[in-house]
């Protein structure tokens, strides 16, 4: 499962910040790339509401720390879904 | 370094809701995108710049997501900075700058693509987040300047100070006050940019505070709100200013999907980024209305697009349309919506692949036929095929092809349509007719910016062109033809009450237009005021009808070194009179005032443009002589009046003028 999310996510990053040569890694951050501002964030998270058919709430969001987290997120959210 | 990763195929096994019409709220008159993955990859490989814009210009006319608009708009940005596509540099460039209390970032590539869409290039700029007061009076700001468009948008905490519940008083003033705000901002955006001012309504999103007595309790929030868009639309009519009714959209589609609580906390965003390609489009169709490029003629098929069923086969009985079974039901009300677009002045024609007798047959004897034969300007009924049918009533109308929309039940007729003729506008016919008005409602190509007496008239003007064609077929030449017409030309210097349809003529004329300067009301107003310059206007009516103002010419006197001459700025007259002699008619009243004014010479201008080849000539028509260049290809021309001018053959029968 967390393997598919990577994918999806990984074209999800690519397509909005812009850069093909993108991978993506449990411990990445908003550190580790210059073109992923605030602007481009938010994007990212409304890509993956519509790709992955989810709702993140304000608290989910401010809890994020690293890409690890986002797919456990997202993993968790797919699970309670069904 | 890093290599890409290929794909991993066991994605497709994740559920993925992708471009279904709950993520493309209200667009689903757009056909969906096929393959758009491929051919974005496509346009990024491409190396001939008209063959990726072409692509480009495809995908923008169909249903593209939030997401998909962002990753056009990222390929049309790259085409114009480095990539060479001749039909980019021909199409009209327009400047907005979106003054906005919230954030609207996210909103502009949904705002380009839908531009793109609707026949412009949008260049966007943004003013600081938040600073919209800052940006419009501070004197040293210039953020504004030069913008063709300046779209103001508040949210209501930032217009609207909060009253307490109750206190109509308070809330009475800073409705007030707010409304006499935007006035100034407006007149501050209008004078620093020189452009058009487009605000949008204040959206409201205020919680219940009553329930159902909201909208009676006095000083209940939501009532400031709508008291404050009625005080904006007031002031908006008087100051000549656009507005974008974000309001009627939330009604339509929903303020709960508009507004997203996620994103407003977390961005400051008042429109939810999935619904971006709406408010863009939605934009656009203002921007295109505004520019003159919305569209003036409906052509319908007939066999289940006006009523169920085949004419042909199932006969005048057999046929499904009005009372008695809910399809009939439902293609009546359709007629019912296409004859007010008629008389709002969209000119209809009827392209149906049927015998003419047995089609028409349906509009004279059929007992619940909404619309009949005289509201169509053209009834084309034939077995041909659909593209040469369209090319045959664009060129009867005098229209362009991009004048039309094509509005056919048949997928297979306008996939053909969209393929072969782009130019035409062709909304994804839904299967159900009882959603053929929505369709044809939110697809918006005919968006206006104003609404004049001469619009409720154009059905009536249309049906009395094709009499006169009739004639024209009839006629031994054409003096006799023109002589027949019994026409009368009355031509008046601009008044106000002329202003709202000269300024409509100037700017959504694109053929018979000689400069192409768009002018707004308070530009033409000045034009008409200053002793130096002189706007003509000129109405015609013949023994068939009343064709109303359909020509405007703009002229400044000016000393130049030879002496003082009139310099016509602009010269537009519908197409519907070409081929009338009016031109002649104007040329000789702008010889009289020339002289009043003691000119020795009128110059004339032709601005080429892709589409107003038609005027090439006309200054050389009119005996004008050219400037520099060959006649063949001269764009300034001067006509000296201390000779005589040449003389022409007046098939009028009374000029009347007060030059």
């Amino acid at each position: 499962m967390s393997e598919q999310i990577y994918a999806i996510l990984t074209d999800i990053f690519r397509d909005v910040l812009d850069r093909d040569d993108i991978e993506l890694r449990p411990n990445l951050t908003g550190h580790d790339i210059p073109e992923w501002d605030s602007f481009a964030h938010v994007n990212i998270i409304v890509a993956a509401e519509m790709k992955f058919g989810i709702k993140f709430m304000t608290a989910e969001l401010e809890r994020l720390r690293d890409i690890g987290e986002f797919v456990a997120l997202i993993e968790r959210k797919l699970a309670l879904r069904g | 370094m890093t290599v890409s990763r290929p794909i991993v195929s066991a994605r497709a096994s994740i559920p993925h809701i992708g471009n279904d019409l709950t993520q493309t709220l209200g667009l689903d008159w757009l056909p969906a995108p096929e393959r758009f993955d491929d051919r974005i990859r496509l346009v990024r490989r491409g190396s001939d710049g008209d063959l990726r814009f072409e692509s480009i210009l495809a995908l923008s006319r169909t249903r593209l997501d939030y997401l998909q608009c962002g990753t056009l708009d990222r390929e049309l940005g790259r085409l114009r900075k480095t990539g060479k596509a001749e039909a980019l540099a021909h199409l009209p460039r327009v400047r907005l700058t979106a003054l906005s209390s919230s954030t609207v970032e996210h909103l502009l590539p949904s705002i380009r693509i839908a531009g793109l869409r609707r026949g412009l290039l949008i260049d966007c700029r943004v003013g600081a987040y938040g600073m919209v007061r800052q940006e419009l009076l501070d004197p040293a700001g210039n953020t504004i300047s030069g913008s063709d468009f300046v779209l103001i948008a508040f949210d209501a905490a930032s217009i609207l100070p909060d009253t307490d519940p109750g206190d109509t008083g308070a809330a009475r003033v800073v409705v007030e006050h707010a409304a006499a705000e935007l006035v100034a901002l407006w007149r501050a955006a209008r004078e620093r940019s020189g452009g058009i001012v487009i605000q949008q309504l204040v959206m409201d999103r205020q919680p219940s505070l009553f329930g159902n007595l909201d909208a009676l309790a006095a000083g209940a929030p939501s009532a400031a709100i709508r008291e404050l868009n009625t005080a904006i639309l007031e002031a908006a009519e008087r100051e000549r200013v656009l507005v974008l009714d974000i309001e009627a959209l939330a009604r339509r589609f929903g303020t709960r999907r508009l507004f997203d609580p996620t994103r407003w906390h977390q961005a400051k965003q008042e429109i939810a980024p999935p619904h971006a390609p709406l408010y863009g489009d939605g934009l656009a169709r203002i921007l295109m209305a505004a520019r003159g490029r919305s569209r003036k003629c409906l052509v319908l098929d007939l066999d289940n697009t006006l009523w169920g069923g085949v004419i042909g086969d199932d006969g005048l009985e057999g046929i499904r349309l009005g009372q008695g079974s809910p399809e009939g039901e439902a293609y009546s009300a359709f007629q019912i919506y296409v004859k007010r677009l008629a008389k709002r002045g969209i000119v209809l024609a009827a392209s149906s692949k049927n015998d003419p007798k047995i089609a028409l047959e349906a509009f004279e004897r059929h007992p619940d036929m909404v619309l009949n034969h005289d509201d169509f300007a053209i009834f084309e009924a034939s077995w041909g095929d659909k593209p040469s049918a369209l090319q045959r009533i664009a060129r009867k109308l005098e229209f362009g092809l991009d004048a039309l929309v094509f509005f056919d039940d048949n997928p297979a007729e306008r996939a053909l349509v969209r393929q072969t003729l782009p130019e035409v506008a062709v909304p994804e016919v839904p299967s159900a007719p009882e959603a053929y008005v929505d369709c044809l409602v939110d697809s918006g190509w005919f968006e206006a910016v104003a609404f004049t007496r001469e619009d409720s008239l154009r059905t009536r003007h249309y049906a009395a062109d094709r009499r006169r064609r009739e004639e024209q077929d009839k006629a031994a030449d054409i003096d006799s033809f023109l002589d027949s017409l019994e026409m009368e030309i009355d031509i008046r210097k601009l008044d106000s009450a002329n202003l709202p349809r000269a300024t409509q003529l100037v700017n959504k004329t694109n053929q018979f237009n000689l400069t192409t300067r768009r002018t707004n009301e308070a530009e033409m107003t000045a034009f008409a005021v200053d002793p130096s310059m002189v706007v003509l206007t000129g109405r015609v009516k013949d023994r068939f009808g009343d064709s109303g103002l359909i020509t405007v010419v703009v002229g400044q006197v000016m000393d130049a070194t030879e002496g003082r001459v009139l310099d016509i700025g602009t010269w537009v007259m519908s197409c519907r009179v070409l081929g009338r002699r009016i031109e002649h008619a104007m040329r000789d009243a702008l010889i009289a005032f020339a002289r009043n004014a003691g000119a020795i010479a009128i110059l004339g201008h032709y601005r080429p443009t892709e589409r107003n080849g038609l005027v090439k000539q006309h200054f050389m028509t009119l005996g004008f002589a050219a400037m520099g260049e060959g006649e063949g290809t001269a764009n300034d021309w001067r006509l000296d009046l201390r000779s005589e001018p040449t003389t022409w053959r007046s098939p009028f029968r009374a000029v009347r003028t007060d030059v």
